[in-house]
Protein backbone atom coordinates (compact mmCIF):
# COMPACT_ATOMS: atom_id res chain seq x y z
CA UNK A 1 0.00 0.00 0.00
CA UNK A 2 2.86 2.31 0.82
CA UNK A 3 3.98 2.13 -2.80
CA UNK A 4 0.70 3.51 -4.12
CA UNK A 5 1.59 6.96 -2.80
CA UNK A 6 4.57 7.08 -5.13
CA UNK A 7 2.50 6.59 -8.23
CA UNK A 8 -0.10 9.15 -7.20
CA UNK A 9 0.22 11.28 -10.38
CA UNK A 10 -0.26 8.22 -12.59
CA UNK A 11 -3.23 7.02 -10.55
CA UNK A 12 -4.75 10.48 -10.65
CA UNK A 13 -4.40 10.72 -14.42
CA UNK A 14 -5.79 7.25 -14.87
CA UNK A 15 -8.89 8.09 -12.83
CA UNK A 16 -9.33 11.33 -14.75
CA UNK A 17 -9.08 9.51 -18.07
CA UNK A 18 -11.65 6.89 -17.07
CA UNK A 19 -14.04 9.49 -15.69
CA UNK A 20 -13.70 11.60 -18.82
CA UNK A 21 -14.31 8.57 -20.99
CA UNK A 22 -17.64 7.97 -19.30
CA UNK A 23 -18.57 11.67 -19.14
CA UNK A 24 -17.82 12.07 -22.82
CA UNK A 25 -20.52 9.55 -23.68
CA UNK A 26 -23.26 11.66 -22.13
CA UNK A 27 -21.83 15.13 -22.49
CA UNK A 28 -21.27 16.04 -26.11
CA UNK A 29 -19.18 19.09 -25.24
CA UNK A 30 -15.72 18.24 -26.58
CA UNK A 31 -14.29 21.60 -25.65
CA UNK A 32 -15.20 21.09 -21.99
CA UNK A 33 -13.66 17.62 -21.93
CA UNK A 34 -10.53 18.99 -23.53
CA UNK A 35 -10.30 21.80 -20.97
CA UNK A 36 -10.80 19.33 -18.14
CA UNK A 37 -8.01 17.20 -19.59
CA UNK A 38 -5.67 20.19 -19.79
CA UNK A 39 -6.59 21.17 -16.24
CA UNK A 40 -5.93 17.68 -14.91
CA UNK A 41 -2.57 17.54 -16.69
CA UNK A 42 -1.70 20.81 -14.93
CA UNK A 43 -2.78 19.30 -11.62
CA UNK A 44 -0.52 16.35 -12.38
CA UNK A 45 2.41 18.72 -12.80
CA UNK A 46 1.75 20.00 -9.26
CA UNK A 47 1.42 16.45 -7.93
CA UNK A 48 4.73 15.50 -9.53
CA UNK A 49 6.48 18.54 -8.09
CA UNK A 50 5.33 17.56 -4.61
CA UNK A 51 6.29 13.92 -4.84
CA UNK A 52 8.93 12.50 -2.50
CA UNK A 53 11.89 10.86 -4.20
CA UNK A 54 11.55 7.16 -3.62
CA UNK A 55 11.51 3.83 -5.34
CA UNK A 56 8.34 1.80 -5.22
CA UNK A 57 7.11 -1.70 -6.03
CA UNK A 58 10.30 -3.52 -5.10
CA UNK A 59 12.44 -0.91 -6.80
CA UNK A 60 10.76 -1.42 -10.15
CA UNK A 61 9.41 2.12 -10.27
CA UNK A 62 11.64 5.00 -9.24
CA UNK A 63 10.75 8.60 -8.61
CA UNK A 64 13.88 10.70 -8.82
CA UNK A 65 15.20 13.96 -10.22
CA UNK A 66 15.48 12.65 -13.78
CA UNK A 67 11.97 11.24 -13.86
CA UNK A 68 10.60 14.47 -12.39
CA UNK A 69 12.14 16.68 -15.06
CA UNK A 70 11.26 14.34 -17.91
CA UNK A 71 7.69 13.89 -16.71
CA UNK A 72 7.15 17.62 -16.60
CA UNK A 73 8.54 17.94 -20.12
CA UNK A 74 6.20 15.18 -21.29
CA UNK A 75 3.24 16.88 -19.66
CA UNK A 76 4.13 20.17 -21.34
CA UNK A 77 4.17 18.36 -24.67
CA UNK A 78 0.79 16.76 -24.00
CA UNK A 79 -0.76 20.06 -22.93
CA UNK A 80 0.61 21.74 -26.04
CA UNK A 81 -0.93 19.13 -28.31
CA UNK A 82 -4.28 19.41 -26.52
CA UNK A 83 -4.19 23.16 -27.14
CA UNK A 84 -3.41 22.47 -30.81
CA UNK A 85 -6.33 20.05 -30.89
CA UNK A 86 -8.85 22.54 -29.58
CA UNK A 87 -7.82 25.10 -32.19
CA UNK A 88 -8.19 22.78 -35.16
CA UNK A 89 -10.62 19.99 -34.30
CA UNK A 90 -13.51 21.21 -36.42
CA UNK A 91 -11.54 21.91 -39.55
CA UNK A 92 -9.44 18.76 -39.45
CA UNK A 93 -12.47 16.52 -39.06
CA UNK A 94 -11.24 15.06 -35.78
CA UNK A 95 -14.09 16.24 -33.62
CA UNK A 96 -13.82 13.18 -31.41
CA UNK A 97 -13.89 13.36 -27.64
CA UNK A 98 -11.52 10.40 -27.30
CA UNK A 99 -8.61 12.54 -28.43
CA UNK A 100 -7.80 14.09 -25.02
CA UNK A 101 -8.42 10.75 -23.34
CA UNK A 102 -6.04 8.88 -25.61
CA UNK A 103 -3.47 11.61 -25.05
CA UNK A 104 -3.87 11.16 -21.30
CA UNK A 105 -3.49 7.40 -21.57
CA UNK A 106 -0.34 7.66 -23.61
CA UNK A 107 0.94 10.29 -21.18
CA UNK A 108 0.48 7.81 -18.34
CA UNK A 109 2.41 5.27 -20.39
CA UNK A 110 5.22 7.74 -20.93
CA UNK A 111 5.31 8.65 -17.25
CA UNK A 112 5.69 4.97 -16.42
CA UNK A 113 8.43 4.70 -19.04
CA UNK A 114 10.61 7.42 -17.59
CA UNK A 115 10.15 6.04 -14.07
CA UNK A 116 10.64 2.41 -15.02
CA UNK A 117 13.51 0.65 -13.33
CA UNK A 118 12.46 -2.84 -14.29
CA UNK A 119 12.08 -4.58 -17.63
CA UNK A 120 8.45 -5.36 -16.87
CA UNK A 121 7.56 -1.78 -15.93
CA UNK A 122 9.42 -0.59 -19.01
CA UNK A 123 7.49 -2.94 -21.26
CA UNK A 124 4.11 -2.06 -19.78
CA UNK A 125 4.76 1.67 -19.99
CA UNK A 126 5.99 1.41 -23.55
CA UNK A 127 2.99 -0.61 -24.66
CA UNK A 128 0.47 1.67 -22.97
CA UNK A 129 2.09 4.56 -24.79
CA UNK A 130 2.31 2.87 -28.18
CA UNK A 131 -1.17 1.35 -28.16
CA UNK A 132 -2.67 4.80 -27.59
CA UNK A 133 -0.45 6.27 -30.28
CA UNK A 134 -1.53 3.69 -32.88
CA UNK A 135 -5.13 4.70 -32.35
CA UNK A 136 -4.25 8.40 -32.38
CA UNK A 137 -2.48 8.11 -35.74
CA UNK A 138 -5.62 6.64 -37.30
CA UNK A 139 -7.95 9.02 -35.51
CA UNK A 140 -9.38 10.66 -38.62
CA UNK A 141 -11.61 7.76 -39.55
CA UNK A 142 -12.72 9.12 -42.90
CA UNK A 143 -9.31 9.95 -44.23
CA UNK A 144 -7.34 7.44 -46.28
CA UNK A 145 -4.05 9.07 -45.32
CA UNK A 146 -4.76 8.98 -41.61
CA UNK A 147 -5.79 5.34 -41.58
CA UNK A 148 -2.81 4.44 -43.72
CA UNK A 149 -0.55 6.25 -41.26
CA UNK A 150 -2.22 4.26 -38.50
CA UNK A 151 -1.71 0.94 -40.21
CA UNK A 152 1.93 1.64 -41.04
CA UNK A 153 2.65 2.83 -37.54
CA UNK A 154 0.88 -0.15 -36.07
CA UNK A 155 2.70 -2.79 -38.12
CA UNK A 156 6.16 -1.36 -37.61
CA UNK A 157 5.42 -0.47 -33.99
CA UNK A 158 4.26 -3.97 -33.21
CA UNK A 159 7.35 -5.38 -34.90
CA UNK A 160 9.56 -3.13 -32.79
CA UNK A 161 7.72 -4.20 -29.64
CA UNK A 162 8.45 -7.77 -30.68
CA UNK A 163 12.16 -7.02 -31.10
CA UNK A 164 12.22 -5.25 -27.76
CA UNK A 165 10.50 -8.14 -26.02
CA UNK A 166 12.83 -10.68 -27.59
CA UNK A 167 15.73 -8.67 -26.25
CA UNK A 168 14.09 -8.43 -22.84
CA UNK A 169 13.69 -12.20 -22.70
CA UNK A 170 17.40 -12.68 -23.43
CA UNK A 171 18.45 -10.12 -20.86
CA UNK A 172 16.22 -11.79 -18.30
CA UNK A 173 17.51 -15.22 -19.19
CA UNK A 174 21.20 -14.41 -19.12
CA UNK A 175 21.21 -12.15 -16.08
CA UNK A 176 18.45 -13.86 -14.11
CA UNK A 177 16.78 -10.59 -13.18
CA UNK A 178 14.44 -8.01 -14.55
CA UNK A 179 15.36 -5.15 -12.25
CA UNK A 180 17.84 -2.70 -13.77
CA UNK A 181 19.94 -2.43 -10.62
CA UNK A 182 20.03 -6.18 -10.07
CA UNK A 183 20.98 -6.73 -13.71
CA UNK A 184 23.89 -4.35 -13.14
CA UNK A 185 24.98 -6.32 -10.07
CA UNK A 186 24.75 -9.74 -11.72
CA UNK A 187 26.15 -8.70 -15.06
CA UNK A 188 28.51 -11.07 -16.79
CA UNK A 189 30.51 -9.06 -19.35
CA UNK A 190 31.43 -12.16 -21.34
CA UNK A 191 27.86 -13.35 -21.83
CA UNK A 192 26.95 -13.33 -25.50
CA UNK A 193 23.25 -13.76 -24.76
CA UNK A 194 23.25 -10.51 -22.83
CA UNK A 195 24.77 -8.64 -25.74
CA UNK A 196 22.14 -10.09 -28.10
CA UNK A 197 19.51 -8.92 -25.64
CA UNK A 198 20.92 -5.40 -25.50
CA UNK A 199 21.05 -5.19 -29.30
CA UNK A 200 17.42 -6.24 -29.66
CA UNK A 201 16.22 -3.87 -26.94
CA UNK A 202 18.17 -1.03 -28.49
CA UNK A 203 16.59 -1.80 -31.86
CA UNK A 204 13.15 -1.58 -30.26
CA UNK A 205 13.96 1.66 -28.48
CA UNK A 206 15.62 3.16 -31.57
CA UNK A 207 12.34 2.56 -33.33
CA UNK A 208 10.47 4.47 -30.64
CA UNK A 209 12.81 7.46 -30.86
CA UNK A 210 12.79 7.09 -34.68
CA UNK A 211 16.53 6.77 -35.09
CA UNK A 212 18.00 5.42 -38.34
CA UNK A 213 17.84 2.51 -39.38
CA UNK A 214 14.45 2.22 -37.69
CA UNK A 215 13.03 5.48 -38.95
CA UNK A 216 11.00 4.30 -41.97
CA UNK A 217 7.65 4.95 -40.33
CA UNK A 218 8.36 8.53 -39.27
CA UNK A 219 7.76 10.54 -42.47
CA UNK A 220 4.65 8.58 -43.46
CA UNK A 221 3.08 8.73 -40.03
CA UNK A 222 3.93 12.39 -39.59
CA UNK A 223 2.38 13.24 -42.92
CA UNK A 224 -0.71 11.08 -42.60
CA UNK A 225 -1.72 11.79 -39.03
CA UNK A 226 -3.74 14.95 -38.28
CA UNK A 227 -1.39 17.83 -37.42
CA UNK A 228 -2.08 18.13 -33.65
CA UNK A 229 -1.30 14.42 -33.38
CA UNK A 230 1.83 14.80 -35.46
CA UNK A 231 2.81 17.49 -33.00
CA UNK A 232 2.25 15.11 -30.14
CA UNK A 233 4.37 12.43 -31.88
CA UNK A 234 7.19 14.87 -32.26
CA UNK A 235 7.04 16.12 -28.68
CA UNK A 236 6.32 13.68 -25.91
CA UNK A 237 7.13 10.10 -27.06
CA UNK A 238 10.63 11.05 -28.17
CA UNK A 239 11.42 12.51 -24.76
CA UNK A 240 9.97 9.53 -22.91
CA UNK A 241 11.81 6.97 -25.02
CA UNK A 242 15.04 8.92 -24.63
CA UNK A 243 14.63 8.94 -20.84
CA UNK A 244 13.94 5.22 -20.89
CA UNK A 245 16.98 4.60 -23.08
CA UNK A 246 19.20 6.55 -20.70
CA UNK A 247 17.95 4.75 -17.62
CA UNK A 248 18.12 1.36 -19.27
CA UNK A 249 21.66 1.80 -20.53
CA UNK A 250 23.14 3.75 -17.64
CA UNK A 251 21.53 1.92 -14.74
CA UNK A 252 21.83 -1.65 -15.89
CA UNK A 253 24.65 -1.74 -18.43
CA UNK A 254 26.94 1.04 -17.27
CA UNK A 255 29.67 -1.52 -16.69
CA UNK A 256 29.79 -2.79 -20.26
CA UNK A 257 29.29 0.60 -21.88
CA UNK A 258 31.94 -0.19 -24.51
CA UNK A 259 29.55 -2.68 -26.08
CA UNK A 260 26.48 -0.49 -26.45
CA UNK A 261 28.38 2.70 -27.07
CA UNK A 262 29.28 1.54 -30.59
CA UNK A 263 25.64 0.89 -31.39
CA UNK A 264 24.53 4.32 -30.22
CA UNK A 265 27.50 5.81 -32.03
CA UNK A 266 26.39 4.22 -35.29
CA UNK A 267 22.70 5.08 -35.06
CA UNK A 268 23.53 8.62 -34.06
CA UNK A 269 25.75 9.17 -37.12
CA UNK A 270 23.27 7.42 -39.41
CA UNK A 271 20.34 9.51 -38.14
CA UNK A 272 22.18 12.80 -38.52
CA UNK A 273 23.40 12.08 -42.03
CA UNK A 274 20.22 10.51 -43.36
CA UNK A 275 18.07 13.34 -42.03
CA UNK A 276 20.38 15.95 -43.52
CA UNK A 277 20.22 14.47 -47.01
CA UNK A 278 16.71 13.01 -47.16
CA UNK A 279 14.98 16.19 -46.04
CA UNK A 280 16.39 18.20 -48.94
CA UNK A 281 14.00 16.62 -51.44
CA UNK A 282 10.85 17.05 -49.37
CA UNK A 283 8.05 19.34 -50.42
CA UNK A 284 5.65 18.61 -47.57
CA UNK A 285 6.31 20.52 -44.35
CA UNK A 286 5.20 17.68 -42.11
CA UNK A 287 7.51 15.22 -43.87
CA UNK A 288 10.27 17.78 -43.57
CA UNK A 289 9.63 18.04 -39.84
CA UNK A 290 9.77 14.25 -39.63
CA UNK A 291 13.26 14.19 -41.10
CA UNK A 292 14.18 17.14 -38.96
CA UNK A 293 13.15 15.25 -35.83
CA UNK A 294 15.14 12.20 -36.96
CA UNK A 295 18.15 14.48 -37.24
CA UNK A 296 17.55 16.06 -33.85
CA UNK A 297 17.32 12.63 -32.28
CA UNK A 298 20.67 11.86 -33.88
CA UNK A 299 22.23 14.88 -32.17
CA UNK A 300 20.60 14.00 -28.87
CA UNK A 301 21.97 10.46 -29.10
CA UNK A 302 25.50 11.88 -29.14
CA UNK A 303 24.81 12.85 -25.54
CA UNK A 304 23.97 9.23 -24.72
CA UNK A 305 26.98 7.87 -26.60
CA UNK A 306 29.38 10.00 -24.52
CA UNK A 307 28.46 8.14 -21.32
CA UNK A 308 29.57 11.05 -19.14
CA UNK A 309 27.59 13.39 -16.94
CA UNK A 310 28.57 16.13 -19.34
CA UNK A 311 26.91 14.18 -22.14
CA UNK A 312 23.80 13.46 -20.14
CA UNK A 313 23.45 17.09 -19.16
CA UNK A 314 23.77 18.25 -22.75
CA UNK A 315 21.22 15.61 -23.77
CA UNK A 316 18.69 17.07 -21.34
CA UNK A 317 19.39 20.62 -22.47
CA UNK A 318 18.95 19.47 -26.05
CA UNK A 319 15.66 17.73 -25.32
CA UNK A 320 14.27 20.81 -23.57
CA UNK A 321 15.20 23.05 -26.49
CA UNK A 322 13.87 20.47 -28.94
CA UNK A 323 10.55 20.44 -27.09
CA UNK A 324 10.20 24.21 -27.24
CA UNK A 325 11.20 24.46 -30.90
CA UNK A 326 8.76 21.74 -31.95
CA UNK A 327 5.88 23.32 -30.06
CA UNK A 328 6.57 26.51 -31.99
CA UNK A 329 6.84 24.75 -35.35
CA UNK A 330 3.64 22.77 -35.01
CA UNK A 331 1.66 25.73 -33.72
CA UNK A 332 2.93 27.52 -36.81
CA UNK A 333 1.87 24.65 -39.08
CA UNK A 334 -1.63 24.79 -37.66
CA UNK A 335 -1.86 28.50 -38.30
CA UNK A 336 -1.40 27.94 -42.07
CA UNK A 337 -5.10 27.94 -42.68
CA UNK A 338 -7.25 29.64 -45.23
CA UNK A 339 -11.06 29.42 -44.90
CA UNK A 340 -11.37 25.79 -43.84
CA UNK A 341 -8.37 24.18 -45.50
CA UNK A 342 -4.94 23.60 -44.06
CA UNK A 343 -1.79 23.96 -46.08
CA UNK A 344 1.24 21.82 -45.52
CA UNK A 345 3.40 22.24 -48.59
CA UNK A 346 6.49 24.37 -48.54
CA UNK A 347 5.39 26.17 -51.71
CA UNK A 348 2.25 27.36 -49.91
CA UNK A 349 4.44 29.55 -47.73
CA UNK A 350 5.71 31.63 -50.60
CA UNK A 351 5.76 35.35 -50.01
CA UNK A 352 4.17 34.97 -46.61
CA UNK A 353 5.98 37.95 -45.19
CA UNK A 354 3.93 40.40 -47.27
CA UNK A 355 0.75 39.50 -45.42
CA UNK A 356 2.07 38.31 -42.06
CA UNK A 357 5.30 40.15 -41.25
CA UNK A 358 5.46 39.31 -37.53
CA UNK A 359 4.58 35.66 -37.91
CA UNK A 360 7.00 35.22 -40.77
CA UNK A 361 9.78 36.79 -38.76
CA UNK A 362 9.14 34.48 -35.84
CA UNK A 363 9.00 31.39 -38.02
CA UNK A 364 12.20 32.46 -39.73
CA UNK A 365 13.80 32.70 -36.31
CA UNK A 366 12.51 29.25 -35.40
CA UNK A 367 13.96 27.86 -38.64
CA UNK A 368 17.29 29.49 -37.85
CA UNK A 369 17.10 27.94 -34.42
CA UNK A 370 16.35 24.48 -35.84
CA UNK A 371 19.32 24.88 -38.15
CA UNK A 372 21.47 25.83 -35.17
CA UNK A 373 22.41 29.39 -36.00
CA UNK A 374 23.65 31.52 -33.09
CA UNK A 375 22.51 33.20 -30.90
CA UNK A 376 19.25 31.20 -30.90
CA UNK A 377 18.44 28.33 -28.57
CA UNK A 378 19.02 25.60 -31.15
CA UNK A 379 22.63 26.65 -31.50
CA UNK A 380 23.28 26.27 -27.80
CA UNK A 381 21.63 22.86 -27.74
CA UNK A 382 24.04 21.65 -30.42
CA UNK A 383 26.93 23.52 -28.86
CA UNK A 384 26.62 21.72 -25.52
CA UNK A 385 26.25 18.38 -27.30
CA UNK A 386 29.39 18.91 -29.38
CA UNK A 387 31.37 20.14 -26.38
CA UNK A 388 30.39 17.01 -24.49
CA UNK A 389 31.41 14.86 -27.46
CA UNK A 390 34.79 16.55 -27.74
CA UNK A 391 35.43 16.28 -24.02
CA UNK A 392 34.81 12.55 -24.06
CA UNK A 393 37.15 12.28 -27.06
CA UNK A 394 34.51 11.44 -29.61
CA UNK A 395 35.80 13.90 -32.14
CA UNK A 396 34.40 11.93 -35.04
CA UNK A 397 30.86 12.28 -33.74
CA UNK A 398 31.30 16.02 -33.26
CA UNK A 399 32.70 16.48 -36.77
CA UNK A 400 29.90 14.46 -38.39
CA UNK A 401 27.42 16.43 -36.31
CA UNK A 402 28.73 19.76 -37.51
CA UNK A 403 28.78 18.60 -41.14
CA UNK A 404 25.22 17.28 -40.87
CA UNK A 405 23.97 20.49 -39.32
CA UNK A 406 25.58 22.53 -42.09
CA UNK A 407 23.87 20.39 -44.72
CA UNK A 408 20.55 20.53 -42.94
CA UNK A 409 20.80 24.31 -42.75
CA UNK A 410 20.02 24.21 -46.48
CA UNK A 411 16.43 23.08 -46.15
CA UNK A 412 15.65 25.26 -43.17
CA UNK A 413 17.03 28.30 -44.94
CA UNK A 414 15.14 27.38 -48.10
CA UNK A 415 11.90 27.82 -46.16
CA UNK A 416 13.04 31.26 -45.04
CA UNK A 417 13.96 32.14 -48.61
CA UNK A 418 10.58 31.02 -49.94
CA UNK A 419 8.76 32.98 -47.27
CA UNK A 420 10.64 36.20 -47.93
CA UNK A 421 11.57 36.29 -51.59
CA UNK A 422 8.98 34.34 -53.55
CA UNK A 423 5.76 35.58 -55.10
CA UNK A 424 3.15 36.28 -52.43
CA UNK A 425 -0.05 34.23 -52.28
CA UNK A 426 -3.36 34.82 -50.56
CA UNK A 427 -3.54 35.71 -46.89
CA UNK A 428 -3.83 33.03 -44.21
CA UNK A 429 -6.45 33.53 -41.56
CA UNK A 430 -4.77 31.51 -38.83
CA UNK A 431 -3.60 34.45 -36.77
CA UNK A 432 -7.08 34.88 -35.37
CA UNK A 433 -6.80 31.65 -33.41
CA UNK A 434 -6.06 32.76 -29.87
CA UNK A 435 -5.17 29.40 -28.40
CA UNK A 436 -2.38 28.90 -30.94
CA UNK A 437 -0.85 32.24 -30.01
CA UNK A 438 -0.64 30.84 -26.51
CA UNK A 439 1.87 28.29 -27.83
CA UNK A 440 3.42 30.29 -30.58
CA UNK A 441 4.56 33.45 -28.87
CA UNK A 442 5.89 32.05 -25.57
CA UNK A 443 7.91 29.35 -27.31
CA UNK A 444 9.36 31.80 -29.85
CA UNK A 445 10.28 34.18 -27.06
CA UNK A 446 11.95 31.38 -25.12
CA UNK A 447 13.99 30.46 -28.19
CA UNK A 448 15.11 34.05 -28.65
CA UNK A 449 15.95 34.93 -25.05
CA UNK A 450 17.69 31.67 -24.26
CA UNK A 451 21.14 33.12 -24.90
CA UNK A 452 20.51 36.01 -22.51
CA UNK A 453 19.35 33.87 -19.66
CA UNK A 454 20.30 30.21 -20.16
CA UNK A 455 20.91 29.35 -16.51
CA UNK A 456 17.43 27.92 -15.69
CA UNK A 457 17.71 25.30 -18.43
CA UNK A 458 21.26 24.45 -17.44
CA UNK A 459 20.35 24.27 -13.75
CA UNK A 460 17.39 22.01 -14.46
CA UNK A 461 19.54 19.64 -16.47
CA UNK A 462 22.20 19.70 -13.77
CA UNK A 463 19.51 18.87 -11.23
CA UNK A 464 18.03 16.07 -13.32
CA UNK A 465 21.20 14.08 -13.83
CA UNK A 466 22.23 13.77 -10.20
CA UNK A 467 20.21 10.62 -9.76
CA UNK A 468 21.86 8.81 -12.66
CA UNK A 469 25.58 9.41 -12.31
CA UNK B 1 15.26 -34.17 -20.84
CA UNK B 2 15.01 -31.14 -23.13
CA UNK B 3 17.73 -28.62 -22.63
CA UNK B 4 17.51 -24.86 -22.56
CA UNK B 5 19.36 -24.57 -25.87
CA UNK B 6 16.67 -26.47 -27.69
CA UNK B 7 14.02 -24.10 -26.41
CA UNK B 8 16.11 -21.13 -27.44
CA UNK B 9 16.65 -22.50 -30.93
CA UNK B 10 12.96 -23.23 -31.35
CA UNK B 11 11.93 -19.78 -30.20
CA UNK B 12 14.60 -18.12 -32.35
CA UNK B 13 13.21 -20.01 -35.33
CA UNK B 14 9.67 -18.93 -34.53
CA UNK B 15 10.89 -15.37 -34.13
CA UNK B 16 12.65 -15.53 -37.50
CA UNK B 17 9.52 -16.94 -39.14
CA UNK B 18 7.55 -14.03 -37.73
CA UNK B 19 10.01 -11.38 -38.91
CA UNK B 20 10.40 -12.95 -42.35
CA UNK B 21 6.63 -13.24 -42.57
CA UNK B 22 6.32 -9.49 -42.11
CA UNK B 23 8.87 -8.62 -44.75
CA UNK B 24 8.33 -11.26 -47.42
CA UNK B 25 4.57 -11.29 -47.35
CA UNK B 26 3.11 -9.32 -50.26
CA UNK B 27 -0.49 -10.38 -49.95
CA UNK B 28 -2.50 -8.92 -47.10
CA UNK B 29 -2.20 -7.31 -43.74
CA UNK B 30 -3.92 -10.08 -41.79
CA UNK B 31 -0.86 -12.26 -42.39
CA UNK B 32 1.28 -9.54 -40.84
CA UNK B 33 -0.92 -9.59 -37.75
CA UNK B 34 -0.39 -13.34 -37.55
CA UNK B 35 3.37 -12.88 -37.88
CA UNK B 36 3.35 -10.37 -35.03
CA UNK B 37 1.46 -12.90 -32.95
CA UNK B 38 4.11 -15.54 -33.72
CA UNK B 39 6.87 -13.15 -32.65
CA UNK B 40 5.18 -12.46 -29.34
CA UNK B 41 4.57 -16.16 -28.73
CA UNK B 42 8.18 -16.99 -29.44
CA UNK B 43 9.12 -14.45 -26.80
CA UNK B 44 6.73 -16.14 -24.40
CA UNK B 45 8.35 -19.48 -25.05
CA UNK B 46 11.71 -17.91 -24.36
CA UNK B 47 10.54 -16.35 -21.13
CA UNK B 48 8.95 -19.52 -19.83
CA UNK B 49 11.96 -21.65 -20.73
CA UNK B 50 14.30 -19.23 -18.99
CA UNK B 51 11.99 -19.05 -16.02
CA UNK B 52 11.95 -22.83 -15.69
CA UNK B 53 15.70 -23.24 -15.98
CA UNK B 54 16.49 -20.32 -13.69
CA UNK B 55 13.98 -21.52 -11.09
CA UNK B 56 12.57 -18.03 -11.01
CA UNK B 57 8.91 -17.10 -11.35
CA UNK B 58 9.40 -13.65 -12.88
CA UNK B 59 9.57 -14.96 -16.42
CA UNK B 60 6.23 -16.71 -16.18
CA UNK B 61 4.57 -13.62 -14.77
CA UNK B 62 6.17 -11.64 -17.56
CA UNK B 63 4.72 -13.99 -20.14
CA UNK B 64 1.23 -13.40 -18.76
CA UNK B 65 1.73 -9.68 -19.24
CA UNK B 66 2.95 -10.31 -22.77
CA UNK B 67 -0.15 -12.36 -23.55
CA UNK B 68 -2.40 -9.57 -22.30
CA UNK B 69 -0.60 -6.94 -24.29
CA UNK B 70 -0.63 -9.15 -27.39
CA UNK B 71 -4.40 -9.43 -27.11
CA UNK B 72 -4.78 -5.66 -26.83
CA UNK B 73 -2.42 -5.15 -29.73
CA UNK B 74 -4.32 -7.56 -31.96
CA UNK B 75 -7.59 -5.81 -31.10
CA UNK B 76 -6.21 -2.40 -31.98
CA UNK B 77 -4.54 -3.70 -35.13
CA UNK B 78 -7.76 -5.23 -36.38
CA UNK B 79 -9.68 -2.06 -35.57
CA UNK B 80 -7.25 0.06 -37.58
CA UNK B 81 -7.40 -2.50 -40.37
CA UNK B 82 -11.19 -2.26 -40.51
CA UNK B 83 -10.99 1.52 -40.81
CA UNK B 84 -8.37 1.24 -43.50
CA UNK B 85 -10.40 -1.29 -45.43
CA UNK B 86 -13.41 1.00 -45.31
CA UNK B 87 -11.40 3.90 -46.73
CA UNK B 88 -9.26 2.12 -49.28
CA UNK B 89 -11.49 -0.79 -50.22
CA UNK B 90 -8.70 -3.34 -49.94
CA UNK B 91 -6.03 -4.54 -47.54
CA UNK B 92 -3.46 -5.57 -50.11
CA UNK B 93 -0.03 -4.54 -48.97
CA UNK B 94 1.13 -3.34 -52.36
CA UNK B 95 -1.73 -0.89 -52.47
CA UNK B 96 -0.81 0.75 -49.18
CA UNK B 97 1.17 3.50 -50.85
CA UNK B 98 -0.78 6.73 -50.59
CA UNK B 99 1.93 8.16 -48.36
CA UNK B 100 5.35 8.29 -49.94
CA UNK B 101 8.11 10.70 -50.88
Amino acid sequence: MQSLVYILPEIFLFIVATVLLVTGLFLKNIKLINSLAIFSLLVTVILILNQPFQSAFLNSFVVDELSLVLKIMILIGSIASLIMFVSSKDDLNINIYEFPILIIFSTIGMMVMVSANDLLAMFIGLELQSLSLYVLAALNRNSLLSSEAGIKYFILGALSSGLLLFGISYIYGFSGNTNFNLIAVNINPESLGLIIGIVFVLAGLAFKVSAVPFHMWTPDVYQGAPTPITGFFALAPKIAAMGLLVRFLFNSFGEIYIDWQQIIFFISIASMMLAAFAAIAQSNLKRLMAYSSIGHIGYALIGVACFTDEGLRSLLIYLMIYLIMNIAVFAFLLSLKRNDGYFENISDLSGMHKNHPLRTMLIALIMFSLAGIPPLAGFFGKFYIFVAAIESEMLFLAIIGVIASVISAFYYLRIVKIMYFDEPKEEFDGSSIKSLNLLYYPSSILIIIFFIYPSPVINISEYAIQSII
Amino acid sequence: MIELNQFLILSALLFAIGVIGIFLNRKNVIIILMSIEIILLSVNLNLIAFSYFLNDLTGQIFSLFVLTVAAAEAAIGLAILVIYNRNAGSIEIEKINALKG
